[in-house]
């Protein structure tokens, strides 16, 4: 069984502890965790789950803009925080296994650890309230 | 190998009658291979009477440092084949995001916290960074990971062919967990633990204590329990007694928490002079 880099271990304790919804993925886009705030938002539970692998998390949520129209996976905030290792925010609509439609402001970050070890990325959520 | 603990006190060195048998010194264990190596795991006070035991002949010394905290470094100043022009002095360490290890060294080998600065030991001085993947020292396979204890810390596992030891020695591993353990996978200092045939780890509190105490960096003698057996090791050293145990204390403290956990493996307190025969 590997073990976690000691940054991912303590993002999760962070995420467990705070109200909004925390979602961390590892540098293959993994998700890792997500917290009970974010269970919500993905209709899914963590303890149900437990890791997801890339290809099926992100094609079991469905995420669009205003109008609909599907955003590739390249375009989403968490997958750019990742993938090209900076900070984003983002404005969508995110549809979760509960196939609840809701209308979210992400934000994501990279998450480096010490030596310039690239460990994946952290998002946080805001459901906007219309 | 063979291990051998120079000092199992943590924070502050407390000698006196009152901790004669568990001892005063602060961190500092020496590890021996079969082929002569010696590694120093920290360099707290007990390092001065580990310096002074080491034959001249020895040239080559490597120290392991666990994190840069006083208790684990107050020591190096006093250790005697830094001040041997003969004599090979390899240091491992963690560096911080902004300081590298030896500008961090150099924060206590220097006025006015030491009257000689690190440039000016006669020693040959090579340090290295951790984490850094595994390496070799002689017979030794070294690993080292981040664990969680405040500021750059890392634990050490260190291995033969044949023997495994970890060394652990300021770890919180409970540190935000609603439930502990978790599995391994999410328990930090795991990797580093894992199947060890000789655990040093960190037990500083009881668990009154450690209510106390969150977020300091140290582990309830109960945690470290729990880690121990979460990681499958065969003998669990307590280490990094608090100054404020005496030695009646400590036994009380093992003897409460062995009655309440029945572990399944050995379990002998960290006391000064003792040694562990690894089968290497």
């Amino acid at each position: 069984m590997a073990q976690k880099e000691i940054e991912v271990i303590l993002t999760r304790q962070l995420a467990s502890y705070l109200a909004m919804p925390i979602i961390i993925v590892d540098s293959s886009r993994t998700l890792l965790f997500y917290n009970e705030p974010a269970e919500r938002i993905l209709g899914m539970r963590f303890e149900e789950t437990g890791e997801v692998p890339a290809d099926e998390w992100m094609t079991t949520t469905l995420v669009t803009d205003e109008g609909g129209t599907p955003l590739a996976p390249e375009m989403r905030p968490l997958m750019i925080a990742v993938t090209e290792r900076r900070p984003t925010h983002g404005d969508m609509w995110l549809q979760g296994l509960d196939h609840v439609h809701r209308h979210i402001e992400i934000t994501a970050f990279p998450l480096i650890g010490q030596a310039e070890r690239h460990l994946g990325a952290m998002a946080i959520f805001w459901e906007v309230k219309e | 190998m063979k291990v051998t603990l120079w000092g199992t006190r943590g924070s502050i060195a407390a000698p006196g009658a009152e901790t004669a048998r568990y001892g005063g010194n602060t961190a500092c264990v020496e590890v021996r291979g079969t082929d002569g190596t010696v590694l120093v795991l920290d360099a707290g006070t007990g390092i001065r009477r580990l310096g002074m035991s080491l034959p001249r002949s020895v040239s080559r010394v490597n120290i392991l440092l666990t994190h840069l905290h006083m208790d684990h470094l107050q020591g190096l100043g006093f250790f005697a084949p830094l001040y041997n022009p003969e004599a090979e002095v390899h240091i491992w360490g963690p560096a911080s995001t902004t300081l590298s290890l030896q500008r961090r060294l150099m924060r206590y080998l220097s006025p006015p916290l030491f009257p000689v600065r690190l440039r000016e030991l006669p020693c040959r001085f090579v340090l290295h960074e951790v984490p850094c993947g595994d390496f070799e020292v002689g017979e030794f396979h070294v690993s080292s990971a981040l664990i969680c204890h405040p500021g750059p810390t890392v634990g050490y596992r260190i291995a033969t062919a044949r023997a495994t030891l970890a060394y652990l020695t300021d770890h919180e591993p409970v540190l935000g967990m609603q439930q502990f353990p978790l599995a391994g996978e999410w328990t930090s200092g795991y990797a580093i633990a894992a199947g060890a045939d000789l655990l040093i780890h960190d037990a500083q509190y009881s668990s009154e204590e450690y209510a106390r105490c969150v977020g300091w960096g140290h582990s309830a003698l109960e945690h470290a329990l729990a880690f121990a057996a979460l990681t499958k090791v065969k003998h669990f050293v307590p280490f990094h007694h608090d100054p404020a145990h005496d030695d009646d204390d400590l036994d009380r403290l093992t003897a409460e928490a062995v009655t309440a956990t029945a572990p399944s493996f050995a379990i002998s307190p960290g006391a000064e002079g003792a040694i562990f025969e690894l089968e290497s």
